[in-house]
Formats: C-alpha cells, structure tokens, sequence
C-alpha cells in the first residue's frame, strides 16, 4: 500500500535489517531450546546440572551441523542432477 | 498493540518520526518474543510436571512448574549463548 515513505526511510531501513537479524537469531534459539529440551532435559531439578549443560551445548551445535549437511547435500544433489531439472530451476 | 494502532490514526496530520516507530517496533518485537517464551515454557512444563490433572493444581505440581521455568530459562540461555559462540566462530572462519 502507501508504504512507500516508511521503506525509503534509510534509517528505518537499516533498524528492521537489525531487527529481523536478531529475530531470526531469537527465533532459532526458541526453536533449538524446544527441541533440546526434548533431548537433554529429564526432570526439572533445582539447578541445571552441568551434563544436561553439556548436553545443550552439543545438542545445539549437531543441530546446526544437522541443518548445513542437509543443505549442503540438497545442493550437492540438485547440482549432479542439474542437467535434468535445469529447466525446472531456473 | 493497542498503542500502535491508535498512534497510527492520531498521528494521521502527519507523518509519524522515525524515532517513534523504531521505538514501538521494539516494544512488539519483545512481546512477541516473551509470548513465544510464554507458550513453548507453558507447554514444555505442563508436559513435564501435570502427570494426571487433577482437580487442582497441587502443591508438588506447583513446585515443579517453577522449577520447570526456572530449568527452561536457563536452558534457554544456554542455547542462546552456543548459538552465538557457534556463529562467532564461523564467522572468524570465513
């Protein structure tokens, strides 16, 4: 719609560039705390001991392995097959 | 939320200062989030502390559900913090 001042803003611009940064970070961090709470949390106990700690922390880097070997083999294979879908990518 | 929309409509003689609207984008960016928090620690301890509801919430259940918060907090800033100590690193490696 009439937007169009709002978005021209630089300054503006430049703050929700920021922003969704750090919301995209927050996001993920609600995202990855839900699951590895799943993973690493039994019962709730008076203080997080230092092996569920542990646990977190590895939960949270294997995650993120997880989700760039995942993209890095899409791509590997959209790449092998790309003379067939070529079409269809691009 | 109320407060954006109203200012939106008295602020229709002119054009809002930018100033203004990073201000009140800030403030719905940190409801959202504790909302977010809210329903993922709600659901998270009602599934780790209410075994079979009963007709109260009981005084076991009760202590539970604030340890459970207090377990997600830090859980949550565990994970904040790898996070950011995982794209630091990556970001030193590029």
């Amino acid at each position: 719609m009439e937007n169009q001042g709002v978005t021209a803003d630089p300054q503006l611009q430049q703050f929700i560039e920021i922003e969704s940064q750090k919301q995209r970070f927050q996001q993920l961090v609600h995202q990855m705390t839900e699951v590895c709470w799943e993973k690493c949390m039994d019962k709730p106990g008076p203080k997080l001991d230092s092996r569920t700690e542990v646990c977190f922390v590895n939960c949270v880097e294997r995650f993120i392995d997880t989700s760039q070997f995942i993209l890095n083999r899409l791509e590997q294979t959209q790449r092998s097959k790309t003379s067939f879908t070529e079409s269809m990518t691009d | 939320m109320e407060g954006f929309g109203s200012d939106l409509s008295s602020g229709s003689s002119g054009k809002m200062d930018t100033g203004t609207i990073m201000e009140q984008v800030k403030v719905q960016i940190a409801v959202a989030n504790a909302q977010e928090l809210l329903q993922r620690m709600t659901d998270k301890c009602f599934k780790k502390c209410i075994g079979k509801p009963g007709s109260t919430l009981d005084n076991s259940e009760q202590k539970c559900i604030a340890m459970c918060m207090d377990r997600y907090m830090d859980a949550w800033n565990t994970v904040s913090r790898a996070y950011n100590s995982r794209l630091q690193r990556e970001r030193a490696r590029i």
